[in-house]
């Protein structure tokens, strides 16, 4: 048997709301710190309590983040998926289970463990009977640890991180660790070939999730009122706020200089935002598809009245409520778009968890230096997973507050200021905050037809200029709005385009296409729309360009197609959308259903029909990739 | 404060120096004889005499005819006409951009009882710092007369029919929501109206004010339910209606006693049948207020005059223990952390 080692998967089956979530990340936080790459994804239900849920580890010596398709050990809880999670089990694999779930085991080709989950904990005197359940679950840790080799210091370095010291919990969850450990050392033989050994690649490495990211750098932004209601999965971003702004904007006089408001809708949140936003805070608010829905007036509103706020988008699986614990890139063409009649929002995307916390503090300097609402896009599997990452840095340039006049200012300037005049060219008008005493200083917002000078007007050509000045900051936008990210590998006509939590899939991806197929692809994520002259360069350079994303209609490529008529011809749509985070395996998959040999020529020449009808709807069909020995069609959600 | 200069002899100040002139607004574009003219000419007034700064207001409203009044009252303070409905949540978030200043808001009938029940509701129970007047006449206006909810059982609209449904009160659904200030007024009994006003901007917290204001326009069918018909024919007229032509405003000819029940007489002929608040009424007792509002339902009354107060109750900002300063005037270091800060943050990512 060969050793596979720092290189599989391992998915645990549990009962929602069984308090499984301390186990997981106990073992995530011990593998992390003996130096292995590791990342956390939760798949779980839409439920508090009762409905099968999942929790993946994905162990990676290569540093690869991204979501596998195949899990080589499979830990099974819960007997409502014990069948499922037998069969998932990857060939040569490993199984362990309770040992109270009678069931039959129905493969002989992977190694099965049973684990007398529920005696051991009955004979701790420790663990009184309300918490034989919860602390039941760090029975399969000591099991695991011994049987993968977890280092047991770790894992208690990790109980005490997550029970901040407290005595009690500690020994408790540690008792019930360490008789698994000595359990599965007395009575089990090793039979599968996976194992862990410690490495040195988490040196200097942060685990966390998108949405705390998000919060933490929002509040280095200075944020000052948050407005929100609560919705999967951008609750936790706001809640992450309320830890972390007692902490980090303690003052001596014990007073706050931040409002965190739940409101009782997402019309309030985003109203309420908007409302401390026209008044100069740093506002903001965190909702998910169907709450974007409910904000969309408010956010014309705040495009037209030119109102600076950020609204985060933590993107789950639409239409409607969809699959509310799903993961998405399906907001796309809706944020970029939202409100009626003409109107132009910028979306930035963030890719990972140290963008999650840059565009946290930036949002707000774009917010306040276009006045326009800025919506961020993040996804479940981003916002609410663990993931490996560099540490937060510092903002390296201040802060930028936009076009105010204060007092001082109008006094010098005799109170002659009109609040919409393009005084600089560039379309961003001054705007002065209420509690500005000066007698010159105050305007009338409203969404109706105004004049340069705030004043209502019914006017044809008053409306007129005003709205080619909207159109003129829009293109002022580009300025602001990050690059694009772009991945090299010299010599190849191919590229892939994406944007967002894709980043780590496709990465994987890209090695898996050179060193299998030999095909390299360089890769530009698009980070912020309007598009900037960089977006434009990249495709141009290519003769064929695959756009890879989480959704079903191909959304970025049409947004690009838009965007630039004249490279559409060598675009091709890699889309796909089943609430899964991306693999490596259906992009790759996707890429090679497309990809031609002898390139594409570069464009307008070509018949426009054919290239339209890219597969956009389904995973690549079986048998349709020769080359790979996987192909096993489509992503098949959890098993 | 001499930057908006005003011609001829000078003015009487008051207590800041400013005249009359610097409280008011631009010329109205409602109806000739709207109410809602007559509520904008009371704040102008309540805020001269009471001498406040206009620039520590804030003047809010949603859509409608009365949420375009603001635009003709105080041109020095600022001011934003948001959406239907959703003037409530604008408030609030604009409130904390200074905790010092004062909002007055105005809505309607139709974007409060309608459209913004749901943010008028929970506008009350936060205790926002400001006034909120519905001036409430019962119909749609702007969109040229549809029935809004607060208009009563049984009344017809020319291209409506009969309306089939109870009315909202506003006061009574204040009430329930916590709401700490509650009155009610007539916009023809502008002195009512002025010291309510007064009386409101004085209160910390939410200050709900529903003055019933005639549309002189659309609410003109003739045989409706409370019409002057019904009010002529009534046995024992408690005094004497006096009929005023449409389009000119509906005014009180004299001051309403306490107690008094009055009936008036809208431009459409129908009867408006106001209550003063008894002499002894205490405004402090929740429960008396949910009695006389429930008293003035069943005898189709609208009882006017301060209903309900409470001022114990903190406002929204001082819930928030907010610093002195106002969050809009923080400076850069005020608001992002120190680098140390964030250090000790990279080091509990784990």
């Amino acid at each position: 048997m060969n050793k596979v080692v720092n290189d599989f998967s391992i998915i645990v089956g549990t009962k929602n709301g069984s308090g499984s979530s301390t186990a997981n990340n106990t073992i995530l936080r011990a593998i992390f710190k003996m130096g292995i790459p590791v990342s956390g994804k939760n798949l779980f239900p839409s439920n508090i309590q009762g409905l099968p849920t999942w929790y993946t580890i994905r162990v990676s010596k290569d540093g690869y983040l991204g979501r596998r398709d195949i899990n080589e050990i499979v830990v099974a809880m819960n007997p409502d998926s014990f069948t499922r999670d037998l069969e998932s089990v990857a060939p040569g694999g490993a199984f362990f289970y309770a040992d109270d779930i009678r069931l039959p085991i129905t493969r002989a080709d992977i190694a099965v463990y049973p684990m007398p989950i529920k005696e051991l904990v009955r004979s701790d005197p420790n663990i009184p009977t309300d918490f034989r359940d919860l602390v039941g679950n760090m029975v399969y840790v000591g099991i695991l640890a011994y049987m993968i080799g977890i280092d047991i210091e770790r894992i208690r370095s990790a109980i005490e991180f997550h029970f901040k010291k407290k005595a009690k919990p500690i020994a408790m969850n540690m008792g019930a660790v360490t008789a698994g450990y000595e359990w599965a050392k007395a009575n089990l033989e090793k039979k599968d070939p996976y194992s862990l050994e410690p490495m040195n690649k988490t040196e200097g490495m942060i685990m966390a999730d998108g949405n705390t990211a998000a919060a933490i750098g929002a509040i280095f932004g200075g944020a000052q009122f948050v407005a929100w209601y609560p919705i999967t999965p951008a609750t936790s971003l706001v809640e992450a706020m309320n830890d972390y702004f007692p902490m980090l904007r303690k003052r001596e006089d014990g007073k706050h200089t931040y409002a965190v408001l739940q409101a009782e809708d997402e019309l309030a949140a985003i109203g309420m935002a908007i409302g401390a936003g026209w008044s100069g805070l740093r506002a903001m608010t965190s909702t998910s598809g169907p709450g974007l829905s409910l904000m969309t007036e408010f956010v014309g509103l705040a495009y037209y009245a030119e109102v600076p706020v950020v609204i985060w988008d933590i993107q789950r699986i639409g239409p409607s409520t969809g699959l509310p614990t799903r993961t998405s890139q399906a907001d796309l063409s809706f944020a970029t778009n939202m409100g009626h009649g003409d109107s132009d929002t910028v979306v930035l995307m963030s890719g990972n968890i140290n963008e999650c916390f840059d565009f946290g503090w930036q949002a707000f300097d774009i917010a306040e230096r276009l006045q326009m609402p800025i919506i961020v896009l993040s996804d479940l599997d981003m916002g609410m997973n663990q993931w490996m990452s560099k540490p937060f840095e510092y903002p390296q340039t201040p802060m930028d507050r936009g076009k105010v006049l204060t007092k001082k200012d109008l006094e010098e300037l005799k109170g002659n200021w009109g609040r919409y005049l393009d005084k600089d060219g560039d379309g961003i008008p001054y705007r002065t905050f209420p509690g500005n005493k000066h007698p010159m200083s105050s305007y009338f917002t409203r969404g109706t037809g105004h004049d340069e000078y705030a004043r209502y007007s019914e006017d044809a050509a008053t409306f007129h200029r005003n709205m080619m000045r909207l159109k003129k900051k829009f293109v002022t936008a580009k300025q602001y709005m990050p690059k694009p990210v772009v991945y090299r590998s010299p010599g190849t006509k191919t590229a892939i385009v994406a944007y967002g939590s894709t980043e780590s899939a496709i990465i994987e991806a890209r090695d898996l296409l050179a060193g299998e197929q030999g095909i390299k692809a360089d890769f530009m994520r698009v980070r912020a729309y309007p598009f900037t002259r960089e977006v434009d360069e990249f495709l141009a350079a290519y003769d064929q360009v695959f756009v890879v994303e989480m959704n079903r209609d191909g959304q970025l490529h049409q947004l690009l197609s838009l965007a630039y008529p004249q490279h559409v011809m060598k675009m091709k749509s890699v889309a796909f959308g089943d609430g899964m985070p991306a693999s490596a395996k259906w992009i790759r998959e996707g890429i090679l259903s497309q990809y031609a040999e002898t390139a594409p020529a570069r464009s307008v020449q070509k018949p426009a029909a054919k290239t339209k009808t890219v597969v956009k709807q389904s995973p690549p069909k079986r048998g349709t990739v020769k080359k790979t020995k996987t192909a096993k069609g489509g992503r098949k959600g959890v098993k | 404060m001499s930057a908006l200069p005003m011609a001829g002899a000078p003015a009487t100040t008051n207590r800041v120096g400013l005249t009359k002139n610097d409280y008011r607004g631009n010329p109205t574009t409602l109806c000739q004889g709207c109410g809602h003219n007559s509520i904008s000419n009371q704040i102008i007034t309540a805020m001269y005499e009471m001498s406040v700064l206009p620039e520590t207001v804030v003047k809010f409203s949603g859509i409608g005819c009365s949420s375009k009044s603001p635009t003709y009252f105080m041109n020095r303070s600022f001011g934003f006409n948001s959406l239907h409905g959703r003037m409530p949540s604008i408030a609030t978030g604009a409130l904390f951009g200074d905790h010092t200043l004062k909002g007055i808001g105005v809505s309607g009938d139709g974007d409060t009882a309608s459209i913004g029940m749901g943010q008028f509701k929970h506008v009350m129970r936060r205790n926002v710092n400001m006034i909120y007047i519905v001036e409430n006449n019962g119909v749609y206006g702007l969109t040229k007369g549809q029935f809004s909810a607060t208009a009563e059982k049984g009344l017809s609209l020319k291209k409506q029919g009969v309306n089939p449904y109870m009315p909202v009160d506003i006061c009574m659904e204040a009430l329930v929501s916590n709401a700490t200030f509650i009155a009610r007024s007539f916009a023809g009994n502008p002195r009512q109206v002025k010291e309510l006003l007064k009386a409101a901007f004085a209160h910390k917290g939410i200050a709900v004010l529903d003055i019933i204001s005639p549309c002189v326009t659309f609410n003109n069918q003739d045989n409706a339910y409370h019409s002057y018909a019904w009010g002529k024919d009534h046995e024992e007229p408690l005094h004497d209606i006096t009929y005023i032509a449409p389009r000119s405003e509906i005014m009180l000819e004299r001051e309403m006693e306490d107690g008094e029940v009055r009936e008036v007489a809208m431009h459409d002929g129908s009867i408006v049948i106001l209550k003063n608040l008894e002499k002894g009424y205490d405004p402090t007792n929740r429960f008396e207020a949910l009695r006389a509002l429930e008293e003035a339902q069943q005898n189709n009354w609208l009882v006017t005059g301060l209903i309900y107060v409470n001022t114990e109750k903190p406002s929204l900002a001082e819930t928030y223990n907010l610093v002195d300063t106002p969050l809009n005037q923080l400076t850069d270091a005020d608001l992002r952390p120190a680098p140390e800060l964030l250090d000790k943050i990279n080091e509990l990512m784990f």
